[in-house]
């Protein structure tokens, strides 16, 4: 992996400055000195990002670098500004300052089309299904296929089956049967399969795991391991640490607010993630370095 | 990957979330009966059919059996049940409820529902009995798509109210019951004020839409060009679908379905060729045309909800409003359209009706009949609760109101058992499907 213990114990307070900083010299150099633009293999580079509702502060100044093929985890303690986050990179909200690189090119998002539009796609924790329609409708939903004003079936059901089985979803046995007769994983499976379903390059999960038992946990965890193993760009959410450290390359940490720490998932244990979280600081600095050095 | 450096087994600073496999996760494996082989057989789709009765998933079967029981008991009590006259008879009396059934399904499919079809057909009933009375006479063509244009637009404007204000359907169409009534009465008696309340229809075409037989021989053509349109549209359907590599049912299954059809079809148009004249020495035969125009609605409007946007689309807002909108479908056009077709079905549902009893009245009971409307919807399988249900309901259920009133009406049963009789089958369509479906899906 990516692993690399000194660069961690850098990132704790203001995260890849050196590395934002190498780009900074090589492709942009008229960005803000606080940022600058991200490497090549980065997809989403969040600079300086705030969002105030009247007097709250949701967002303060948050830097965030999103890889493609990689997972990042996403973690805080409720009204830590992870959902605003989300929002912001979805277009629901808009950033009041900062800036959005998309491949390293400056970008506006400012509503959800435009999101799609980049490759930005959202699943979110009530997943937005229709039970009472089937896997290809739910799938379909708003981007039917039509022929002399009919729906055309054939394609869509030949597509949906095409998504489901890049994505190994293979316990569904016909793509014909309502949503509402699916488990919890395989309802995941759907919202993620019409996530990606449009050339998506980034996938926002909010709370993937939050309503499943273990066995279906594990399969949306394997899910997302394959989406960021086809080059995609995965942001999850969770408050499920177990979750975050089965399938996270990479951690973000928000506190008020605040993106306090991010890095390499092998620089966290549970114990400094928590402590962050709450915290918004690891209190014994050599503590978490110690440890860093132990595995390495 | 980075999972097995992680020394996350030791501290439980979070506890990890051990919840309970619930009867969904563990569900699929002997759920999904939908699902067979491409290359499943007839007796497997047979298999699958049973099992998704068994489970609840049983579709229109409750009241067909219950439908044939009805009409059992019926035949036992009364011999001229059967009669060609009284099937005759039955089917034109159905024909109001089943059309006002289809209306209310529009709007029960959104999970909302419609108060004021009875009264606003009845006005667009009444517009159209105007204009094609003296002094108007419209001819009758333009006289029926002024009375259906009327409702529409009705319905349009109440949709308007009920969707851009988000004002609750029940009450907004509770108004539309009121204000129409008062209408009603207004207009007829504006119109003619000596005549009691009545407009009596003049206009022949629009009284024999009810009262009015095909000939014989033209009901054979009607039938079998019906026959063959419905058995090359499933075998190309089927194809179709087989050469995009999809599953499709064998092909001897789609044509036993297309002869089940055939089979009541010809016994529909046999049934009603037989002189079924009251008085000797003259001859009524013929499906009444208002047989043909229900299934023409019935078939049309079933298109329009399986096979186009529109129709997809009313369901998933039933089913979640929200992840509709999300899916960026315009929520409030379709719920506004929705609104305007079930004013225009209602329309055509009472036009049917003063075309059987012969005038537009003001004591026409729209009221009553909508919710004789929503009972037929019900009774047949839509849900009151949104996103479930299909046109046909409106035709299954339709028959067994209109079955129980004749029957009734035999058995010089008054008013009151009417009623009730109705109330108790009505519960019972609501309890069949409240069970069937507590045994089908925890989703």
């Amino acid at each position: 992996m990516m692993a690399d213990p000194t660069d961690a114990a850098s990132e704790t307070q203001e995260g890849n400055v050196s590395r934002s900083a190498l780009a900074d010299r090589e492709t942009n150099p008229g960005s803000e000195a606080r940022g600058g633009t991200p490497d090549s293999q980065t997809l989403l580079s969040l600079r300086g990002i705030s969002k105030h509702f009247g007097p709250v502060t949701a967002l303060d100044g948050v830097d965030l670098d999103v890889p493609s093929g990689r997972v990042t985890a996403l973690i805080g303690d409720n009204g830590a500004g992870k959902s605003t986050l989300i929002k912001v990179i979805a277009g629901i909200h808009e950033a009041d300052h900062g800036e959005i690189f998309w491949s390293g090119e400056r970008v506006q998002i400012r509503t959800p089309h435009e999101a799609t539009l980049l490759g930005v796609a959202t699943v979110y924790q009530d997943l937005a299904l229709c039970d009472n329609l089937d896997i290809v409708a739910n799938m379909f939903l708003g981007l039917e296929t039509i022929s002399h004003g009919m729906l055309d079936e054939t394609p869509m059901e030949l597509k949906a089956r095409e998504t489901l089985t890049s994505l190994s979803v293979t316990s569904v046995r016909s793509i014909r049967q309502p949503v509402g007769s699916l488990s919890g994983g395989q309802r995941q499976s759907v919202a993620v399969a019409r996530a990606v379903m449009g050339d998506a390059k980034l996938v926002i999960m909010d709370e993937p795991t939050a309503a499943l038992g273990v066995s279906q946990t594990a399969m949306v965890l394997d899910l997302i391991q394959r989406l960021a193993a086809g080059g995609i760009a995965v942001i999850v959410i969770s408050h499920n640490l177990n979750d975050v450290f089965a399938v996270a390359d990479r951690v973000a940490i928000l506190h008020l607010g605040r993106l306090v720490s991010s890095g390499p998932a092998s620089d966290y244990d549970r114990q400094s993630a928590v402590e962050i979280m709450t915290t918004g600081a690891l209190s014994g600095r050599e503590n978490g370095a110690r440890e860093a050095a132990a595995r390495a | 990957m980075t999972t097995t450096d992680n020394p996350h087994l030791g501290e439980v600073v979070a506890p990890p979330e051990i919840e309970e496999e619930t009867a969904a996760d563990q569900a699929p494996l002997d759920r999904d009966l939908m699902a067979l082989p491409p290359d499943a057989s007839v007796n497997e789709y047979i298999t699958a059919w049973f099992k998704r009765v068994r489970s609840g998933q049983s579709g229109v079967l409750p009241v067909v059996g219950g439908l044939i029981v009805i009409i059992i008991v019926f035949q036992i009590e009364r011999s001229q049940f059967l009669s060609a006259l009284n099937l005759v008879n039955l089917l034109q009396q159905s024909a109001a409820f089943i059309v006002l059934g289809m209306a209310e399904i529009f709007v029960l499919l959104l999970g909302e529902i419609d108060l004021s079809l009875g009264y606003s057909g009845a006005v667009g009933a009444a517009v159209m009995t105007i204009l094609a009375y003296p002094p108007i006479n419209l001819p009758w063509e333009f006289a029926i798509l002024a009375g259906l244009a009327t409702t529409a637009t009705i319905g349009f404007a109440q949709g308007q109210i009920i969707s851009r204000l988000r004002l609750p359907p029940f009450v907004v169409t509770l108004a539309g019951l009121l204000f129409w009534e008062g209408f009603l009465i207004w207009v007829i008696n504006n119109q003619s004020p000596s005549n009691g309340g009545s407009i009596r229809i003049n206009n022949t075409v629009i009284y024999d839409i009810v009262n009015g037989n095909m000939s014989v021989t033209a009901g054979w053509i009607v039938l079998a060009v019906a026959l063959v349109l419905f058995g090359v549209v499933s075998v190309t359907r089927d194809r179709r679908r087989r050469a995009g590599g999809l599953v499709a049912p064998p092909l001897a299954l789609t044509l036993a379905k297309v002869a089940f059809v055939a089979v009541g079809g010809i016994a529909l148009v046999a049934i009603c060729g037989i002189n079924r004249a009251v008085f000797t020495g003259t001859t009524v035969r013929g499906i009444p045309w208002v047989v043909p125009i229900v299934i023409a609605i019935v078939v049309m409007w079933t298109v329009l909800l399986n096979r186009t946007r529109f129709g997809r689309y009313i369901y998933a807002i039933g089913g979640n409003r929200e992840a509709a909108r999300r899916a960026g479908i315009n929520v409030h056009r379709v719920r506004v359209l929705a609104y305007t077709l079930a004013g225009l079905t209602a329309a055509a549902a009472i036009i049917i009706l003063d075309s059987r009893t012969g005038g537009a009245n003001t004591d026409t009971d729209g009221g009553q009949i909508v919710l004789y409307g929503v009972a037929a919807a019900v009774i047949g399988g839509t849900s009151l609760l949104g996103g479930r249900g299909k046109m046909i309901d409106a035709l299954l259920g339709g028959l067994v109101i209109a079955t129980i009133y004749n029957g009734m009406g035999l058995l010089s049963l008054s008013a009151d058992f009417q009623y009730m009789i109705t109330a108790l089958v009505l519960l019972a369509a609501v309890i069949v499907d409240a069970v069937s479906r507590r045994g089908q899906s925890s989703a």
